[in-house]
């Protein structure tokens, strides 16, 4: 699962998948805006048929978060 | 619940009016840069908007649309027994420009006339109101008109909405029909939110004043004064993908209907990627779903109507089609309906 979301980031952000470190806050990230947002929401709901709302969305600070947020779903 | 169930009422005629002038969002300005502008096109799928000039308001817009839809359609005028005129951006605070709009297109003194205060999910409001006034029988017509000026609302310098907006007027007939089958809406309201989408001064609760039409500068860069439209662009896509799709499928189940008895589903235009989205996450095939945001940008309430003038004027007149239409934003509010468009009259987009 990790794998996976590291790589829907770097899908998104249009990097490497090797630059990205599961406990970086990914809004530092400088490829991040409000489009990435709605890729990433969007794309979530199309592989795991889950809308994050975005007050819990807010709660989520790195890539290693989602993940968790996602397994415990 | 606000469900709502219709018989053998129907949509006669539909025409829409535009301003001529252009604005094109790659067009280079001092405000977006040129990477601003193009994630925003690329975002939204708005690369085009009409600007009405100062001396044209929603209602002039209207008027244009109307005129040509009785033209067209050679209607009497004094069987039209109710105009609602639906607009955020009336001609005046008071009275009602539903009732200038009466005289202006010469209908009877005895023809009810009045506004409604709702935005993009004010079409499928509008005509839930007007299937429900042709319930009664002395009621034979029904205008409704939706009209914005958004552009007039809105700061260029805002970031999050200054290339959204366009500007656009059109008129629906509505009437009994024996062919029309049966329609239903469903309408929703959650004033939780009303901050998402909102002119916060101007009204009696901020009321105008030399503080209100100041322009401030905020933490994004973007620049408008308190009598100009904000927007909370990731609130509103929150709202738009969690509730629409739920009130998509209660209509279809309150319908016995399934994604493929619809021909033709009709979003709001507001924004491609997330309506694109809820298309596949919902399995509707995207040739069922016309666009014309791209021309015209986010024109409120008047997207769905001038999506019909704009782009399916050549397969709707001859044919019945089972539609879909779907308006959601300021409010919040959003409105679903399913009806049949049975051999309506489309007028030619007007272009004043």
């Amino acid at each position: 699962m990790l794998q996976q979301i590291i790589n829907l980031f770097a899908e998104i952000l249009e990097k490497n998948p090797d630059e990205l470190n599961p406990n970086d806050e990914f809004r530092e990230y400088e490829e991040w805006d409000s489009l990435a947002y709605l890729s990433v929401i969007a794309k979530i709901d199309e592989d795991y048929h889950l809308v994050i709302p975005r007050d819990e969305f807010q709660k989520i600070r790195t890539i290693k978060d989602l993940t968790n947020y996602l397994e415990n779903k | 619940m606000a469900i709502f169930k219709y018989s053998e009422i129907g949509i006669s005629g539909i025409s829409a009016a535009v301003p001529k002038e252009k604005s094109n969002n790659l067009t280079l300005n001092d405000f977006f840069t040129e990477k601003e502008a193009k994630s925003i096109v690329k975002m939204t799928g708005i690369k085009e908007r009409r600007v009405a000039p100062s001396n044209i308001c929603a209602s002039d817009l209207c008027y244009e649309a109307a005129e040509q839809l009785l033209k067209d359609m050679a209607i009497d005028k004094n069987t039209i027994d109710v105009l609602i005129f639906i607009s955020q951006t009336p001609d005046y605070r008071m009275p009602s420009t539903g009732i200038i709009l009466q005289h202006r297109l010469g209908l009877s003194k005895s023809c009810a006339a009045f506004d409604i205060n709702l935005g993009c999910s004010g079409y499928v409001y509008g005509l839930c109101l007007a299937y429900s006034f042709c319930k009664q029988k002395t009621i034979n017509k029904v205008l409704l008109l939706n009209g914005e000026t958004r552009t007039k609302v809105y700061s260029f310098k805002d970031k999050s909405t200054g290339l959204l907006f366009g500007d656009a007027g059109a008129a629906t007939l509505i009437e009994r029909n024996k062919d029309a089958g049966d329609s239903f809406f469903s309408l929703n309201a959650n004033g939780s939110r009303y901050h998402f989408i909102m002119i916060p001064a101007g009204g009696y609760r901020y009321p105008s004043s030399p503080e209100t039409v100041k322009e401030k500068v905020f933490e994004d860069g973007s620049i408008r004064t308190d009598e100009q439209g904000i927007m909370d662009g990731s609130g509103v896509f929150d709202f738009t993908i969690q509730d629409v799709p739920k009130d998509i499928i209660r209509v279809l189940n309150e319908s016995s209907r399934s994604i493929n008895d619809i021909d033709i589903f009709l979003f709001h235009q507001a924004n491609k990627f997330i309506t694109d989205h809820i298309a596949k996450k919902m399995g509707i095939p995207l040739e069922k779903v016309p666009y014309s945001l791209d021309k015209f940008g986010n024109t409120s309430s008047v997207s769905i109507p001038l999506t019909i003038v704009s782009e399916l004027s050549n397969q709707l007149p001859n044919e019945t089609k089972t539609v879909l239409m779907t308006g959601f934003g300021v409010g919040l509010s959003w409105a679903t309906g399913l009806l049949n468009l049975t051999r309506s009259n489309i007028s030619k987009l007007i272009e004043i």
